[in-house]
């Protein structure tokens, strides 16, 4: 019990009110009072909630980092301590939205920063304050781009996240937005449809689902000459550090993930979506903008400005009804940035390269595996196996290695191939762990046959 | 004022993170990669003392007394933090088999079949991440219901007037058309005025109970019924639960939808503006809709994991996000209920009331209470009077309070009480605490008799003062001033 009151304070406070008790005072109407016996956990001492809640989390078997190749839209990347120190600092984490400018000084410089960051790593010109997630981000792209248009249909990479394509489809079916999928070419990436007259956006996700880098520019040319928007989609954040920029690709809006900037998987969530455009698009960006202004004395000051655009402002007539967004994720991704630098994040980018080749280069070394994709990737790549993908996800966590996503638990592939990441906290000695076990695994198959 | 992270820095300063590995030219064509980075680069000892500073540019609810209406700033339990931060739970991946998260998948259902029972529903969905996302979610499951009934004409929803600010954009998102019905001089939803609204082209009824008045509707009973024989569906908001939690059912009062803040009235710290947690609860025949996946129990046959994510719902919407929850927002909350129990659960609600009216009952000399009945877990005064008086508003009387370290009350809404404060202290505040904010409130009231031009000087004290919001907002629509650019 976490509430101040004595029962001096109660009956001296019931007495200013002229009231009995505290059940007379909070009663509902007649009628409603609660008739039944409730399901709810017993009340147990802090000290017992404590270990039950870590009996609860040591039921889990999250595997080792140095052995988790499990990536496709979350990333188990290492978190300087700096980031949890300083953002979960009381004066951030219990604050509330920053209407108040004068009382919210922190908070708001805070997410100007990362708006800035935003637009650095995007190449783009303006950014929100965030939004739920990767795939909510995608949503609202796809919004932006729909009322940039005045169309109600997208064309969409057969390479985005299935999950992201999942959500997306949730909000189409409720708002009236066909969506449209484009094809694959054999190397995993993806083929611009012939036409797109007529449709809000296409929309790619780089490097995809399958981690093959696509071609944005062409796709964003592709677009532009159907008087379409190009939407792209980054799950991996970390690759900002590395790969071409949405900007320099000719990309209209750039929405995704940013857990990979200092944030837990946290079996997923919260993370943190980002959404920036080019300015001509400002006014459809989807809730909190802050903006650098003065105060009456001329001191710099930072506010939430063009609220015109929001739901507690403009109501039914909204850009989108987001209201709470994830001020706190982006603080420890603004934190992550801060503390790794343009210096750090290059080399954190270069090794998780560095990484996912070494990985690579020692599946492929396995007789029967191969690579059916051949597209540049970044930290992310399919493997075929002789063997079902599943089996080989079960065998490998009784030895704490999680070995990857079987593309088949989520439809999108073949029921051998696995789709498998490397970041820069997977170890040497991880990858050996992987490669011993699954040539057991691969051995026993045969064996069984 | 700290400058900017961009305005500090050197090349090449900062610790060494990862063994190296040479640079991304290394391993890509150029024409993969980006031309430059050009982030700052800044030594640890720099970033610390940035955001440092930074935090002293904050109220917050450990500094600071937080009455903001209808968001329910109460104090975050420490074990929520350290809970949550468990291995365990922080670094299992969303996409693990269910066998690997059978901690994390009980966890999640036993929070489900908790707030299922506490609020009288069929099912809860734990993925919404916020209350404007339980609300779009809710819609969704609601236009979809329809739909599947062949009932293609329902197109409009009903919100009152003092309904939470939130649901006229969440009912459009999904081309609904809104209609306000108003309340009465007592502060409640015009039941007339209600069956008026009524035909068959409504959807869905959005109501916050308490409203955002603090007022119990307490012909709630009646209105349910009245939309439902409209053939419309009856949406709770639970902004306000706080004031409710074991005391009374929104499942009991005939409500179809409804979703709960986790960050309100479970203690999930508001973190300035997010994460927080937005599950949404079902009756019957509305629990079919909800998202996937959800968290199923299965039967111990001895075969395959207790607990499961389940995506077999042929009738469900479909995911509202990749993932199934914000899962650590659910650890915290969690947490605060088994700490509780039901009996500590229904005497916080107790004493959030008890904290609204006895803070109510002493202000009633110093502004305008402009409705007759006691409270629930909150409270509207109007500065209308004193307006009329002295010429001060109520966003003077905010301001004050900022300068004595109080954050402001939610000010102007409901749009329904001219010059509005919108006041919830909830539980966790002492008594002391509530003196001294009455004390406050005086010695300003008395300020703005004696000196009213000084009140629209205020604040003095805090980190800035009143900011010139026109001007950001004219150059923020031709996207200038919305981030640091080189060269300022």
């Amino acid at each position: 019990m976490y509430a101040p009151h004595t029962e001096h304070d109660i009956r001296e406070m019931l007495g200013v009110l002229g009231v009995e008790s505290l059940d007379a005072l909070s009663a509902p109407p007649r009628g409603l009072e609660i008739a039944r016996e409730l399901d709810v956990p017993p009340a147990m001492p802090e000290s017992v909630a404590y270990q039950h809640l870590r009996d609860l989390s040591r039921k889990n078997q999250p595997g080792d980092a140095e052995a988790s190749f499990l990536g496709a839209g979350a990333y188990r990347h290492y978190q300087p301590p700096a980031v949890p120190y300083l953002a979960t600092r009381s004066e951030f984490i219990t604050a509330y939205t920053p209407y108040q400018a004068e009382a919210s000084q922190g908070s708001l410089q805070a997410i100007f920063e990362w708006q800035t960051y935003i637009c650095l790593l995007t190449g783009l010109d303006v950014s929100n304050a965030s939004v739920y997630d990767g795939s909510t981000a995608l949503v609202e792209g796809v919004i932006m781009a729909s009322q940039a248009t005045g169309s109600k249909r997208v064309v969409v990479s057969a390479a985005l996240h299935p999950g992201y394509r999942a959500v997306l489809k949730t909000y189409a079916d409720g708002m009236g937005i066909e969506i449209v999928d484009a094809a694959l070419h054999s190397d995993g990436t993806t083929k611009i449809p012939a036409s797109m007259d007529g449709a809000a956006a296409l929309v790619v996700q780089s490097p995809n689902f399958y981690g093959c880098i696509e071609d944005v520019a062409a796709c964003a040319d592709a677009a532009h000459k159907a008087k379409a928007l190009c939407v792209e989609v980054i799950v991996e954040a970390m690759s900002l550090g590395a790969l071409k920029t949405p900007g320099e690709s000719g990309a209209d809006i750039a929405v995704g993930e940013a857990q990979s900037f200092g944030l837990p998987v946290g079996y997923g969530g919260p993370y943190v979506g980002f959404v920036a455009t080019t300015k001509e698009h400002v006014r459809r960006l989807p809730g909190r903008l802050v903006g650098a202004t003065h105060d009456v004395d001329g001191r710099k000051a930072y506010v939430l400005t063009l609220q015109g655009r929001e739901q507690h402002i403009r109501r039914e007539l909204a850009s989108s009804n987001i209201c709470t967004n994830q001020a706190l994720c982006a603080l420890f991704a603004t934190i992550y940035l801060a503390t790794v630098g343009a210096h750090g994040l290059r080399s954190i980018a270069a090794a998780n390269m560095a990484r996912a080749r070494d990985l690579r280069k020692a599946l492929l070394s396995i007789v029967g595996i191969t690579a059916p994709l051949g597209a540049p990737f970044f930290n992310e790549f399919v493997v075929r196996l002789p063997l079902a993908a599943r089996t080989v996800v079960d065998a490998l966590k009784r030895h704490d290695i999680v070995a990857g996503l079987p593309l088949s638990r989520l439809g999108a592939g073949d029921e051998r191939d696995l789709l498998v990441c490397a970041t820069e906290t997977t170890s040497a000695d991880g990858i050996a762990r992987f490669v011993a076990r699954l040539q057991e695994v691969m051995q026993h198959a045969v064996a069984a046959v | 004022m700290p400058s900017l992270l961009f305005e500090q820095g050197e090349p090449g300063r900062g610790s060494t993170f990862v063994v190296d590995a040479g640079k991304p030219a290394d391993y890509l064509d150029s024409s993969l990669l980006r031309k430059d980075l050009p982030l700052p680069d800044l030594a640890e000892f720099e970033v610390t003392r940035h955001f440092v500073a930074l935090s002293h540019r904050n109220f917050s609810v450990d500094t600071n007394f937080y009455p903001l209406g209808s968001c329910t700033m109460k104090y975050n339990p420490k074990l929520n933090e350290a809970v949550s931060a468990f291995s365990g739970f922080a670094d299992l991946h969303p996409l693990v088999d269910d066998g690997c998260a059978q901690g994390a998948l009980q966890m999640m259902w036993r929070l489900e079949r908790t707030l299922t029972s506490l609020f009288g529903m069929e099912a809860f969905s734990l993925m919404p991440c916020a209350g404007a996302h339980g609300e779009l979610t809710a819609m969704l499951m609601a236009k979809k219901y329809h739909r599947d009934r062949g009932d293609d004409k329902r197109a409009t929803c009903i919100v009152p007037d003092t309904a939470h600010g939130t649901n006229p954009a969440s009912a459009a998102m999904v081309g609904y058309k809104v209609v306000s019905v108003p309340s009465t001089p007592q502060g409640r939803t015009d039941l007339a005025a209600l069956r008026a609204a009524l035909d068959e082209t409504v959807a869905v009824c959005m109501m916050t109970n308490p409203n955002t008045l603090g007022l119990f509707e307490d012909d709630i009973v009646e209105m349910t019924k009245a939309v439902h024989d409209a053939g419309g569906l009856m949406y709770y908001d639970g902004a306000n639960a706080n004031a409710i939690v074991g005391l009374c059912r929104p499942g009991d009062m005939g409500f179809d939808l409804m979703h709960l803040n986790l960050h309100k009235t479970f203690s999930v710290p508001h973190g300035g503006g997010g994460p927080g947690a937005g599950p949404v609860g079902a009756s019957a025949r509305l629990a079919p809709y909800l998202p996937v996946p959800r968290v199923l129990k299965r039967d111990s046959d001895g075969k395959g994991a207790e607990f499961a994510l389940d995506v077999a719902a042929p009738n469900s919407i479909g995911p509202v996000r990749v993932f199934a929850s914000h899962f650590i927002a659910l650890v915290r909350a969690y947490a605060y209920i088994v700490v509780h129990g039901l009996d500590g659960l229904r005497r916080n609600s107790q004493l959030a009331v008890l904290n609204a009216n006895y803070v109510r009952e002493r202000v009633k000399d110093l502004l305008t209470v402009p409705y007759a009945d006691r409270c629930r877990h909150e409270f509207v005064c109007s500065a209308e009077d004193l307006k009329k008086m002295t010429g001060v508003r109520a966003l003077d009387i905010a301001k004050g309070l900022l300068d004595a370290g109080i954050h402001a009350p939610t000010m102007y809404w409901p749009h329904v009480v001219p010059e509005c404060l919108m006041i919830e202290p909830t539980e966790t505040e002492t008594k002391q605490t509530l003196d001294g904010f009455v004390e406050v409130l005086r010695g300003l009231v008395t300020q703005a008799h004696a000196d009213p031009d000084s009140m629209r000087e205020l604040p003095r004290n805090t980190a800035v003062r009143r900011v010139d919001e026109a001007q950001v907002g004219r150059l923020a629509n031709k996207g200038i001033g919305l981030r640091w650019t080189p060269g300022g």
